[in-house]
């Protein structure tokens, strides 16, 4: 150990990034812009990140189509969290979503465009004009692949900057001092196989979410919640992580994402009979409901034998009525991925869905300016010093306990900026590094070593196998006490044999087994935190479906979740209901 | 199902040789990639990437039955047994299936793959008319999975020198943005014997894209517009 210790590498630079999707990207390019020695590491070459597969769009109340403005958007995303979001945080967003959408158009995202030149913007769930009136057109689109015209632009805008990248990089831990201030990160280069330590004063977390805790899902491979398994080892806390959205339209038995900008141009759903029954459960909204009611509608049809195909395990999206000329036009990645993956036309064919992981609502407890924030004895939300993230790995919380469409695109890059621009002020004040924790970096180092050891025992393979075929039968889309309890005891039994877990492959050299065991360390960590959150919130609110605690509970349960690692311990703490300069939303019942 | 895999592990072996794999458990609607993921969940040692698994984000390019492809999106029903899978020609291998793709991405930084505008910026988005959009179709969509750039023989012999399809590709959906103000500058770059003149219209880039865009077109494009700023 000493003698790595002797000859480990160290980089230094002011500021660290780590992840390289739209929000790791957004701040580092704010950085660089002013002129801070950023860097940024990324386990996958930056355009490989997962904002590359977002599809339907990012939203901002440009009332390029309909009137809009951004306090009926702050409405319906106040609403669309089940209440459970921080207004203080989603009023900014709202805010900022104008100037940052034209923003990105101005650093070259390829935005669809109208008849008069300004950006195109589509209908997508949850939105609504004068708070829950007529339905809005606020997702501004670049086709169907929004996501990867803005990873792409944000990219290439940081080369321009001349941002330093380590790409192929795996971050192993957060390095942390006894005054609890984050002075890097241990990384390991993953083509050669050795570690190297970034000293830095500050530490953004960017790593995305964690859907590949369950089996079926529209994630990447590489959404392994690196940056929620760094902060449960050092202590920090996880934030709502009951709360895991279901896409109403992964294609069925398979997961591959269909937008919701699908229905947004005017795509429906019909069951077995061919009746669209979205106009049962939410008659104004229809398919254009939030994503956590659609996709309770479709497990309701296909529990009760409504569902389509020969096992009648799935709905039909209909699309083929919109004609060759919109599907090309406005779906076309959708349809080349329907075509791919289940050999059929959507003009010509309906498409066989059914609801999927998609979206991780908890993360990281942040504030709006992406720092993040535990409770200490001062208050609930001190801040950690050097440390902040954004994203999906965070929550701020704008989503609360259910996401709408094209707010995560918008989550990620308004607070990307707005962490970029605090890290700027926090170097103003930290001018030097502090000097750096050896105990810190060995406790790191060993969570390397640990994968040194040889023998037989379990596989990587195997144990996440089991991890995610638990995690979709024990913490599915409808819970209840029992299955949760059991849930709970089964995910910790799997926790266990973690350190039975050995690597036949201990080759250095681009050694994928060797990620993915580091990874399988995160997303238990991420999973034993998801199940027992679950288990302890006894209501039913957006996302979170008890079965036996069918209503909302605000006198109980409106409140965020905290889960710490060290005795599985869960803590609560207030929403933040007080918005910046308008009149809070109270809680009403959520009718669409 | 049948399939010889090229390893090559710089730590233990002298030199490439290709391994056989029989998967019993396969069956024709899978795609590649997923053999090759329960391959390797029966021999962890093969190391290839991979990521989004459904064609978008350009990880898992290959050589495929001697054609370059996404293993995320090829049916195992297109192939002929025993599949032989090989890292994406003309490139440094760093491992198995994982080739050093440095050269590929520095052709792409290059071409200055971002829009540049001279003009002081407007509070609005700059106007573009949908038929000007249109014209980015079939260039930003590029995934950056260098399959095109790794099938053309130019690039094989100067990969140092000749900027390659892929990033000549990004090079025209500058040009060619209404909004963008470099043109001169882009052209300029690209002038001489190599740049883009090691072209020969040869077209293995186009016809191995996995996203259906053609290099080739947007590299006779460019020469066009390079002419006419000649005259």
């Amino acid at each position: 150990m000493s003698s790595i210790r002797k000859g480990l590498a160290k980089r230094k630079f002011d500021a660290l990034v780590i992840g390289a999707g739209g929000g790791g990207l957004r701040a580092a390019l704010q950085l660089a812009r002013a002129e801070a020695n950023v860097a940024v590491v990324s386990k996958v070459f930056p355009t490989r990140s997962h904002t590359v597969a977002a599809q339907g769009g990012i939203n901002a109340a440009l009332a390029n189509v309909l009137p809009d403005n951004w306090h009926w958007h702050m409405y319906d995303t106040v609403k669309g969290s089940d209440f459970l979001g921080d207004q203080d945080a989603i009023e900014y967003m709202c805010r900022a979503a104008g100037h940052i959408v034209v923003e990105l158009e101005h650093i070259g995202v390829p935005f669809s465009r109208l008849d008069n030149g300004k950006i195109y913007q589509r209908p997508f769930g949850g939105q609504s004009q004068n708070f829950g009136g007529e339905q809005a057109a606020r997702t501004c689109a670049a086709a169907d692949r929004t996501g990867h015209a803005l990873l792409h632009s944000l990219y290439q805008q940081n080369i321009r900057a001349k941002t330093h990248f380590f790409d192929e990089f795996f971050a192993i831990d957060l390095v942390k001092d006894d005054d609890g201030y984050v002075l890097g990160a241990l990384v390991l280069e993953i083509e050669t196989g050795e570690p190297l330590l970034i000293e830095a004063k500050t530490t953004l977390l960017a790593t995305g979410g964690v859907g590949q805790i369950y089996r079926t899902n529209t994630n990447a491979r590489i959404n392994t919640g690196d940056g929620m398994g760094m902060a449960l080892r050092a202590g920090i806390p996880l934030e709502d992580m009951e709360f895991f959205q279901f896409h109403p339209t992964g294609i069925a038995g398979k997961g591959m994402l269909i937008t919701e900008g699908a229905r947004g141009e005017g795509g429906y759903l019909v069951n077995k009979d061919g009746e669209r029954f979205m106009e049962r459960y939410a008659p104004n909204a229809k398919d254009l409901a939030s994503r956590d009611v659609v996709s309770r509608a479709i497990y309701e049809e296909v529990r009760d034998g409504r569902g389509c195909g020969p096992n009648a395990d799935y709905v039909f999206l209909k699309l083929d009525h919109l004609g060759s000329d919109v599907i090309k036009k406005r779906l076309p990645g959708i349809r080349d991925t329907i075509m791919t993956f289940l050999g059929i036309d959507p003009i010509e064919s309906p498409v066989p869905v059914y609801p999927t992981v998609h979206y991780t609502m908890g993360g990281i407890p942040t504030n709006r300016y992406g720092q993040v924030v535990v409770p200490l004895a001062q208050s609930p939300e001190e801040p950690i010093p050097g440390l902040y993230a954004v994203g999906e790995c965070a929550c701020v919380s704008v989503h609360g306990a259910n996401r709408l469409g094209g707010n995560s695109l918008l989550d990620i890059v308004v607070f990307g900026r707005a962490a970029g621009n605090h890290i700027i002020e926090f170097l103003k004040e930290n001018r030097y590094h502090r000097p750096m924790h050896q105990a810190g970096v060995d406790q790191a180092m060993a969570r390397l070593t640990r994968w040194e050891q040889k023998g037989d025992g379990d596989t990587v393979d195997g144990l996440r196998r089991d991890m995610q075929t638990t995690m979709e039968k024990y913490c599915g889309v409808f819970r209840t006490e029992e299955l949760l309890k059991e849930g709970v005891a089964k995910i910790i039994e799997i926790q266990n044999r973690l350190p039975d877990v050995r690597l036949r492959d201990h080759s250095k050299v681009f050694n994928t087994a060797r990620i993915e065991a580091l990874e399988l360390e995160n997303l238990i960590e991420v999973s034993v935190a998801t199940v027992c959150s679950a288990l302890a919130r006894q209501e039913s609110r957006g996302a979170h479906s008890r079965i036996d605690y069918p209503d909302r509970d605000d006198e109980h349960w409106m409140k965020h979740t905290l889960f710490f690692r060290e005795g599985r311990r869960l803590d609560y703490k207030p929403v933040r209901t007080k918005p910046l300069t308008v009149e809070s939303f109270p809680p009403k019942k959520r009718v669409y | 199902m049948l399939f010889r895999i090229y390893r090559y592990n710089p730590e233990t072996d002298k030199a490439p040789y290709m391994q056989e794999y029989d998967l019993k458990d396969a069956h024709p609607e899978m795609r590649l990639l997923d053999a090759l993921i329960r391959i390797k969940a029966q021999d962890e040692s093969l190391s290839f990437r991979r990521s989004c698994g459904e064609g978008v984000c350009g990880s898992d390019g290959m050589n495929i039955n001697g054609r370059n492809g996404l293993a995320c999106v090829t049916p195992l029903s297109a192939l002929k047994e025993p599949i032989e899978i090989r890292p994406l020609p003309g490139l440094p291998v760093i491992r198995d299936l994982v080739v050093d793709m440095e050269q590929f991405y520095h052709q792409y930084r290059s071409v200055k793959p971002y829009l540049i505008v001279h003009d002081p910026e407007p509070e609005t988005e700059y106007l573009q008319s949908p038929q000007d959009r249109d014209k980015l179709d079939g260039l930003y969509e590029c995934i950056l999975c260098a399959c095109c750039s790794t099938a053309c023989p130019s690039f094989w012999w100067n990969p140092d020198y000749f900027r390659g399809p892929a990033a000549l590709l990004q090079a025209w959906r500058f040009l060619v943005d209404s909004r963008d103000q470099a043109t001169a500058e882009r052209l300029e770059g690209l002038e001489g014997p190599y740049r883009l003149f090691r072209c020969h219209t040869i077209m293995n880039c186009a016809d191995v894209c996995p996203k259906g865009l053609s290099p080739t077109k947007a590299i006779g494009n460019i020469k066009k517009m390079m002419l006419e700023q000649m005259t």
